[in-house]
């Protein structure tokens, strides 16, 4: 028998309460992780992909609201946790990795008791045997255990960013959420980083959530991925299924509106117009404005999950 | 003999004075930048971040002064003149990656568009400058064009915020626009749409265009040439399709093979390791030793020169160069 996914989100809601009313920005959201895997979400701006994240942790706050769904994390339903046992799940069962964490660590405290902090608060060790763990962890990314002694500043964006990563991982998580980790990084410091996180991986067999825009990136390093449009996944599949054979327009939209840096220099298509404004979402399928295939039924009606093959699901009406 | 190029840099250095602690000390972010684009051409500028593309661009479009070499518009000297006249800045646009910041929230877009006309002089009287205003807005694909003059900035997505901010640069007919990182902030289905307007701007109108970027799949998209740019020297120059597919430089060749390709599970190692270059007190020799794979002595004492390797392709390494010519000269 198989065990049960790490992670399992199933029909995940999540509402923004503005003045005007209820705002659903993740709509009936599932989607699994299994141990050891790289799972990517794949989203354009605005579609709910650190939303996800930070339900998934329960680190949303008002106006925003989780009011569907279930996020069962080694069969726990996390949504019914209270605070106490949350602050026992986060960083010790799933840290987060977000985009800005490289600046928010504390400009003042040097990089080696800022991770000190963080095993701390967790495990009662000892100063120095703490310390001699933050060595190892900087070692473990990448970088110089001496760096220990560094102030935030002293390092560049890349090595901050990878002391963050060597915080998520300081109390070995089954799980990690990474937010568009490498986004405000050069290409080859995010490919280094990459590289690191695949190995960590490899060695270590932890799993990861791995969230960004760029669906290129994501086909590299995920062995399956999910694709959101405007709060609901249009398509999930395994990587090299997705770039190989995608079904929903949309993704297929989405793979080509890359330049590729070899062969034929052919005029990109890309995707007509802009995703919805999500106070104001159009009726049925989300995607319709911009699809050159709906039918009227797209016009009305919300495309169901249909599967077409082995961990692969579409939502859209032209699948029967 | 072909006329001369309409933008030609040659050797353009660009010193910032940067404080540590009591003393102030040479920040060389460009050290010796040399290329030329032409009339009707897009170049693509290329290179990590701190490089010294931005800068380039700015000196290029005398928003920052030089602190060396020489920059030759239409083959004239313009760093001899210490004003810039308004004619240049009218014949030169620049556009910048953020397309908010660059838009003045409290005006609306069809403001944004009638100031250059007037200012330019590019057209004259209300009816006349607003049938411009909604030509520009239909020539960069914004519809309907009546409408969206009349809207704010905040009401637009950021693709459609770079095309007001291209079509502000299109109001005063430019023959180069300056595009720096211009579709970086844009999410990737918006952005084919930016690039293909710039590319039928080259191709329908002749407009010129140096356009800065660090995805080097863009540039090829674009540019009919690339110059790849290393700690504020221009390392290798060459049509973009053979910069990509053979690359001269160690460092064009660790840029692309750090592009994501979705073969999947890294297969192709990175060529080169990471790490910043010393921008103050630069070390002698090759900028790139220190992190090349393919250094030798002589890198770490000699500055390669910029030199041809064939006829249409130029790179700025000792691997590429005769030691008896660099020898002599
Ligand atoms: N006004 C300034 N004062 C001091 N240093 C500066 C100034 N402007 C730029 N620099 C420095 O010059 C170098 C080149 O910067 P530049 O902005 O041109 O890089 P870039 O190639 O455009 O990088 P990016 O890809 O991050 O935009 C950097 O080291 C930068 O910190
Ligand atoms: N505090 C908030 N109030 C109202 N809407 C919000 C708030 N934060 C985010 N949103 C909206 O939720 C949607 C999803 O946002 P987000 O999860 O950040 O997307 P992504 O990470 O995919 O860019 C967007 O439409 C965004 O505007
Ligand atoms: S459901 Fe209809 S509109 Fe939506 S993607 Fe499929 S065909 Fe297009
Ligand atoms: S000159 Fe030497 S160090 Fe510089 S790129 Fe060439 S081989 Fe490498
Ligand atoms: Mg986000
Ligand atoms: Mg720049």
């Amino acid at each position: 028998m198989t065990p049960p996914p790490l992670l399992e989100v199933e029909d995940l809601r999540v509402e923004y309460l503005t003045a005007t009313g209820r705002v659903r920005v993740v709509d009936d959201v599932s989607f699994t992780v299994r141990r050891g895997e790289i799972v990517g979400l794949a989203g354009e701006s605005g579609s709910g992909k650190t939303t996800i994240a930070l339900a998934i942790l329960r680190l949303l706050k008002a106006p925003a609201a989780i009011t569907g769904g279930r996020v069962l994390f080694e069969g726990r339903d996390l949504l019914g946790l209270g605070e106490a046992e949350l602050r026992r799940v986060r960083g010790r069962k799933i840290s987060l990795v977000t985009q800005s964490a490289m600046s928010a660590l504390n400009p003042v405290i040097t990089i080696g008791e800022q991770l000190v902090d963080a095993i701390e608060e967790h495990e009662g060790v000892s100063r120095r045997r703490g310390l001699e763990r933050a060595r190892r962890l900087l070692e473990l990314v990448g970088l110089d255990g001496a760096r220990v002694a560094s102030y935030p500043h002293e390092l560049s964006g890349g090595m901050r960013q990878r002391v963050v990563i060597a915080m998520a991982l300081a109390l070995e998580p089954p799980l990690i959420v990474m937010d568009e980790p490498t986004t405000a990084l050069d290409v080859v410091v995010q490919r280094e980083l990459l590289g690191e996180i695949a190995r960590l991986r490899d060695q270590r067999g932890f799993s990861i959530l791995f969230i960004t825009h760029d669906l290129s990136l994501m086909l590299e390093l995920c062995t399956r991925i999910g694709v959101l449009y405007a709060g609901r996944l249009a398509e999930a599949a395994p990587a090299r299924q997705l770039a190989a054979a995608p079904r929903h327009p949309y993704t297929r939209g989405l793979l080509g509106c890359f330049p590729e840096l070899h062969g034929a220099a052919t005029r990109l298509v890309g995707i007509g117009g802009t995703p919805p404004d999500p106070r104001h979402p159009p009726p049925g399928c989300r995607f319709h404005p911009r699809c050159g295939h709906s039918l009227p039924a797209c016009h009305v009606s919300a495309p169901p999950r249909t599967v077409v093959g082995p961990d692969h699901e579409v939502a859209c009406h032209l699948l029967p | 003999m072909s006329p001369a190029p309409l933008i030609e840099v040659r050797g353009l250095g660009k010193t910032f004075a940067v404080r540590d602690g009591l003393r102030t000390r040479a920040l060389h972010a460009l050290t010796d930048v040399t290329f030329e684009v032409h009339r009707g051409e897009a170049v693509a500028l290329v290179g990590e971040s701190g490089s010294g593309k931005s800068t380039a661009a700015r000196v290029i479009a005398r928003l920052l002064p030089a602190s060396s070499g020489e920059l030759r518009f239409d083959g004239a000297d313009v760093l001899a003149r210490r004003r810039v006249p308004l004619s240049f800045r009218a014949r030169v646009q620049l556009i910048f990656q953020d397309p908010f910041a660059s838009l003045n929230p409290v005006h609306t877009i069809g403001y944004h568009l009638e100031r250059p006309l007037l200012r330019h002089g590019k057209a004259r009287g209300r009816a006349a400058v607003a049938a411009r205003v909604h030509e520009l807005l239909d020539s960069v694909g914004l519809a309907p064009a009546a409408e969206l003059a009349r809207k704010h900035p905040h009401q637009l997505s950021g693709g459609q915020r770079q095309r007001v901010a291209i079509a502000r640069a299109l109001a005063v007919a430019p023959d180069v626009i300056l595009a720096d990182e211009p579709t970086s902030m844009l999410d990737a289905s918006i952005r084919v749409g930016v690039l293909n307007l710039l590319r039928d701007l080259k191709e329908q109108r002749g407009i010129a265009l140096l356009l800065i970027t660090h995805d080097l799949a863009s540039a090829r998209y674009l540019a009919d040439r690339t110059v790849v740019m290393y700690a504020g020297h221009v390392v290798e120059v060459g049509p973009s399709a053979l910069v990509m597919a053979a690359p001269l430089h160690p460092y064009t060749r660790l840029l692309i093979s750090a592009v994501p390709d979705a073969r999947g599970s890294f297969a192709t190692p990175l060529a080169a390791r990471g790490g910043a270059p010393r921008l103050i007190d630069p070390p002698p020799g090759c900028p790139f030793a220190a992190r090349c794979p393919e250094v030798h002595d002589r890198c770490r004492r000699e500055l390669p020169a910029l030199r041809p390797v064939s006829v249409s392709r130029l790179a700025r390494c000792h691997l590429h160069q005769p030691a008896a010519l660099s020898a002599a000269s």
